[in-house]
C-alpha cells in the first residue's frame, strides 16, 4: 500500500508537471490575447513527433533543443499570419481558427507518420533504473523528465518575476491596453509569448514522447484535459494552473492504480437483478472511471466555484 | 460575433415584393426536398439525401446556439447522440410491447430526450458565454462520451445498440423498409423543423437571443437575464438536435458511442460555419456541402480530412460569414444590375486561383504518397491528368503551380477588390445598400 502511494505520488507529480508545461503556456496565451489556443496540445504532439524524427536522425539531445525551436517558429508563424489576421473577426473566429488548425495538424501528422504508435525510445544514457523502492525500479528517465519540468518551472518563475520582459508580460496579463498605451509593441510581445508557449508545449512533447505513447491521437486525448486544468485552476491564473495541473496529475494517476468498485466495497449485487445501469455503476472500478474524473472535477468546480480555484476575473 | 452576422431586418419593413420572394424561397426549398429524390432515383442518392437531411436539421439546431445566440459549443453531439440512443430504446420498447406508435413519431422521443438533457446540463453551462461556455461544452461532451463506454447496459459499449425500424406499426401501408420511405420521413421532419426553427428566430425570444449575442450587458440593463435567454436557446437547440439524432438512429438502425463523440460535434461545427452562421439557410447549405465532401472526397483521396480542415481554416480566415454570406454579398449588386461589372474580374481571378489550388492538392498528394510508402507505384489523377508521384517533374509542377499560382492569384484578387468597389459604389448610387 505504501509502495503504491509513493510510486503513484511520484508519477502523479511527474504527470502534473508535464501538464503544467502545457497549461502554463496556454494560460499566459489566453490571458494576454484572449485566445483559447485549441491547437496547444497539437503543438505538444508536433514536439513529440519532431523529437522522434530528429532523435532518429541526429540523436535525442540535439532533438531536445531543435524540436522546440522548430515548433516555436511554427507557433509564431501561426500567430503572425493566422491569428493576427483573424483578430478583427473576434475571439470566436480566433478560437475556430485554432480548432481548425488542431484538426489539420492531426491530419498532417497522420499523413506523414501514420496512425500507429512510434517506436520512440528512451535515450540509452538514461535507460537505467534510478532507484529501487519496495522492489519497484523507478526509471531514471522519469527522474530526468521531472528535473526538466522543474528547471523550466523555476526558469519561468524567474523570467516572469525578475526580468523586464516578465514585467511586461505580467502587466499585459491584466492590463493589455495600458501596456500598449505605454508604447510597448504588444504585437511583438504576443508573438513572442505565443512562440514561448508553443515551445514549452513542444518540450513537454519531446520528453514525454518516449515515456508516454507517441501517436497521432495524443493531442486529441490530452487537449480537453488541458482545458479542464486551466478552468479548474482559474482562467488567467498561473498559480492556479500549477495547482490544478498537480491536482489532476495526482487524481488521474491514483485513480488508474486503484481497483476498488462499489461491488468490492459493499459486496456484489444480487445476480437476479440482471444487467442494468445500476449494475454498470456498481461494478465499474475506479481505474475505469479515471478518464472521466477530470471532467467530473470540471463540472463540480463550475457549480461550486465558477471562477476556478485561484481565478479572480470573470471572462 | 457581431461581425459575423448580418443586421437583422426589422419586422416592419416587409414589403409585399419581399414577401413573395420569401414565400418563393420556402416554396422552392420544400419543392426541392420533395422532388429531388424523384429525379435522382438511385439508392445511393437516396442515402445521400437522407444524410443531408439529418445533417441539415442538426446544423440548423446548432445555429440556434452559434448564429442566433453567439454560443460556440464543442459538445452539441451530446444531445444528438442521446436523442439517437433514446429513440433506439424507444423503438425497441415499442416493438417489444406492441405499442401503437408509428415510426414518424419516434423523432419526438429523440427530441424530448435532447430537451431533457439540455434542461439538466444547460443551466450550469450557459451561465457564461464565450470561451468559458466553449470549454464547458467540450468538457461535458467528453464526460458524456466517456461515460457512454462505461454505462454499457444503456449505451451498448463499443458495439452500440441496434434496432429494426420495420418492427414498428406501418402507416398507410408504409413500413419504412425502403430507403425512399425513410428519406421522406426525414424530409418531412426537415421541413417541419426548419419552419419551426425559422419561426423561433422571429419570436421575441429569438430577438432576445440576438440581443444577448450582440450586447449582453445592455440586455441586463433593460431587465432581461442573459443567462435565462441563453438557457432557453440551449434547450431549443437540444430539442432539435435530439430530433436529428433520432432520425440518424432510424436511418442507420443503430446508435453507438460515435454519435456522442467529439468528431460528431466537430462535424456539425464545420457544417454550420462553412455554410454560414449569419443567414438562416447557411447551415442547410453547409450541411449539403459538408455531407457531399465527406461522401465524395473520401472516394477520391486518402487524406480527404486534411482538405476538409484546410477548407475550414480558409473559411474562418477569409470568409468568416461562410458560403451564405459570400452569396448574399452579391444581392445588392444583382438588384442594382451592376453584377456584370465584377464578373470579368472574377473570370480573370479564377484561373490562377484554380491553378494555385491544383498546386496545393498536388503537393499534398505527393507528400501523402511518399509517407504511405507507395510513392513509386502511385499515380495521382488530377483533372484526369495522371501524375507520377515519384517523378521530379511532378514535384516541379506542384511547386510552380503553388508558388506561381499564389503570386499571380494575389494580383488578380486586387483586381477583384477594385472591381467590387466600383460595382458597389454604383449600386449605392442607385440606392441599394449592402
Amino acid at each position: 500500500m505504501l509502495e503504491l502511494i509513493v510510486i503513484s505520488t511520484l508519477n502523479g507529480v511527474l504527470f502534473g508537471m508535464l501538464l503544467f508545461l502545457l497549461s502554463s503556456g496556454l494560460t499566459v496565451i489566453f490571458s494576454m490575447m484572449g485566445v483559447l489556443n485549441f491547437a496547444h496540445a497539437s503543438f505538444y504532439m508536433l514536439g513529440a513527433f519532431f523529437g522522434y524524427q530528429l532523435t532518429r536522425w541526429i540523436g535525442f539531445w540535439p532533438a531536445l533543443v531543435i524540436a522546440p525551436l522548430l515548433v516555436a517558429s511554427i507557433g509564431m508563424a501561426v500567430e503572425r499570419y493566422g491569428l493576427r489576421q483573424t483578430h478583427k473577426h473576434g475571439h470566436v473566429a480566433e478560437l475556430l481558427l485554432t480548432f481548425g488548425l488542431a484538426f489539420a495538424i492531426e491530419q498532417v501528422v497522420q499523413m506523414i507518420w501514420g496512425k500507429l504508435p512510434m517506436d520512440y525510445r528512451v535515450p540509452a544514457l538514461l535507460d537505467f533504473p534510478a532507484f529501487t523502492i519496495f522492489s519497484t525500479n523507478y526509471p531514471a528517465y522519469k527522474m530526468f523528465m521531472l528535473l526538466v519540468s522543474v528547471v523550466i518551472f523555476i526558469a519561468l518563475l524567474v523570467v516572469l518575476k525578475r526580468t523586464r520582459v516578465g514585467l511586461i508580460v505580467q502587466a499585459a496579463l491584466t492590463h493589455p491596453n495600458m501596456v500598449a498605451h505605454l508604447g510597448h509593441n504588444v504585437g511583438r510581445v504576443f508573438m513572442l509569448v505565443f512562440g514561448v508557449g508553443t515551445a514549452l508545449a513542444a518540450i513537454a512533447g519531446v520528453i514525454a514522447g518516449p515515456a508516454l505513447v507517441t501517436q497521432s491521437d495524443m493531442a486529441a486525448l490530452l487537449g480537453p484535459i488541458l482545458f479542464v486544468v486551466i478552468v479548474v485552476g482559474g482562467l488567467g491564473s498561473l498559480p492556479g494552473a500549477f495547482f490544478a495541473s498537480l491536482l489532476i496529475g495526482l487524481v488521474q494517476t491514483f485513480a488508474v492504480s486503484m481497483n476498488g468498485s462499489l461491488a468490492s466495497l459493499f459486496g456484489p449485487l444480487d445476480p437476479g437483478i440482471g444487467p442494468s445501469l445500476l449494475t454498470d455503476v456498481w461494478n465499474v472500478t475506479i481505474a475505469q472511471i479515471a478518464p472521466i474524473l477530470p471532467y467530473v472535477l470540471l463540472v463540480l468546480v463550475l457549480i461550486v466555484r465558477p471562477m476556478g480555484l485561484m481565478g479572480t476575473r470573470e471572462t | 460575433m457581431t461581425e459575423l452576422t448580418s443586421p437583422a431586418p426589422s419586422p416592419t419593413d416587409a414589403a409585399p415584393a419581399r414577401n413573395i420572394g420569401f414565400y418563393a424561397a420556402w416554396g422552392f426549398f420544400i419543392l426541392a426536398v420533395v422532388v429531388l429524390p424523384l429525379i435522382f432515383r438511385s439508392g445511393g442518392s437516396h442515402t445521400t439525401f437522407s444524410l443531408i437531411g439529418i445533417a441539415a436539421i442538426f446544423a440548423l439546431s446548432y445555429n440556434i446556439l452559434l448564429g442566433q445566440t453567439g454560443l460556440l459549443s464543442f459538445g452539441h453531439a451530446v444531445y444528438y447522440g442521446l436523442g439517437g440512443f433514446l429513440a433506439v430504446h424507444g423503438m425497441n420498447a415499442i416493438a417489444a410491447h406492441g405499442l401503437p406508435v408509428p415510426l414518424p413519431f419516434v423523432p419526438l422521443i429523440g427530441g424530448f430526450a435532447g430537451l431533457v438533457f439540455a434542461i439538466v446540463i444547460g443551466w450550469v453551462s450557459t451561465q457564461r458565454a464565450g470561451t468559458v461556455f466553449a470549454m464547458i461544452s467540450l468538457g461535458i461532451g467528453e464526460l458524456v462520451a466517456s461515460s457512454s463506454l462505461i454505462l454499457r447496459s444503456f449505451f451498448g459499449g463499443e458495439a452500440g445498440i441496434t434496432t429494426n425500424r420495420t418492427d414498428l406499426p406501418a402507416v398507410f401501408g408504409w413500413n419504412f423498409g425502403p430507403q425512399i420511405q425513410v428519406y421522406y420521413l426525414i424530409g418531412f421532419w426537415l421541413i417541419v423543423s426548419a419552419i419551426a426553427m425559422y419561426a423561433l428566430t422571429r419570436t421575441p425570444l429569438g430577438r432576445m437571443c440576438n440581443a444577448v449575442r450582440d450586447n449582453p450587458e445592455r440586455v441586463q440593463f433593460i431587465g432581461y437575464d442573459p443567462h435565462v435567454v441563453r438557457y432557453l436557446a440551449f434547450c431549443f437547440a437540444g430539442f432539435f438536435a435530439g430530433i436529428a439524432g433520432a432520425l440518424a438512429a432510424i436511418n442507420f438502425e443503430i446508435a453507438n458511442a460515435a454519435y456522442l463523440g467529439a468528431v460528431q460535434s466537430g462535424v456539425v461545427l464545420f457544417a454550420t460555419f462553412i455554410g454560414g452562421v449569419g443567414y438562416f439557410f447557411g447551415p442547410i447549405l453547409g450541411a449539403v456541402v459538408v455531407t457531399m465532401l465527406q461522401l465524395e472526397l473520401s472516394d477520391v483521396t486518402t487524406v480527404w480530412q486534411l482538405y476538409f480542415g484546410i477548407i475550414f481554416i480558409g473559411i474562418v480566415m477569409f470568409a468568416p460569414g461562410g458560403l451564405a454570406s459570400l452569396l448574399m454579398m452579391h444581392r445588392p449588386l444583382v438588384r442594382a444590375g451592376t453584377l456584370p461589372m465584377v464578373l470579368p474580374a472574377y473570370l480573370i481571378a479564377i484561373v490562377p486561383t484554380l491553378l494555385f489550388a491544383c498546386g496545393v492538392i498536388l503537393t499534398i498528394e505527393v507528400l501523402a504518397a511518399y509517407s504511405q510508402g507507395n510513392a513509386d507505384s502511385s499515380t495521382i489523377r488530377l483533372l484526369r491528368i495522371p501524375f507520377e508521384a515519384a517523378n521530379p517533374m511532378t514535384w516541379l509542377a506542384a511547386a510552380v503551380l503553388t508558388v506561381g499560382g499564389f503570386l499571380v492569384a494575389r494580383m488578380t484578387w486586387r483586381g477583384v477588390a477594385a472591381a467590387w468597389d466600383r460595382a458597389m459604389s454604383v449600386a449605392r448610387e442607385r440606392g441599394y445598400h449592402a
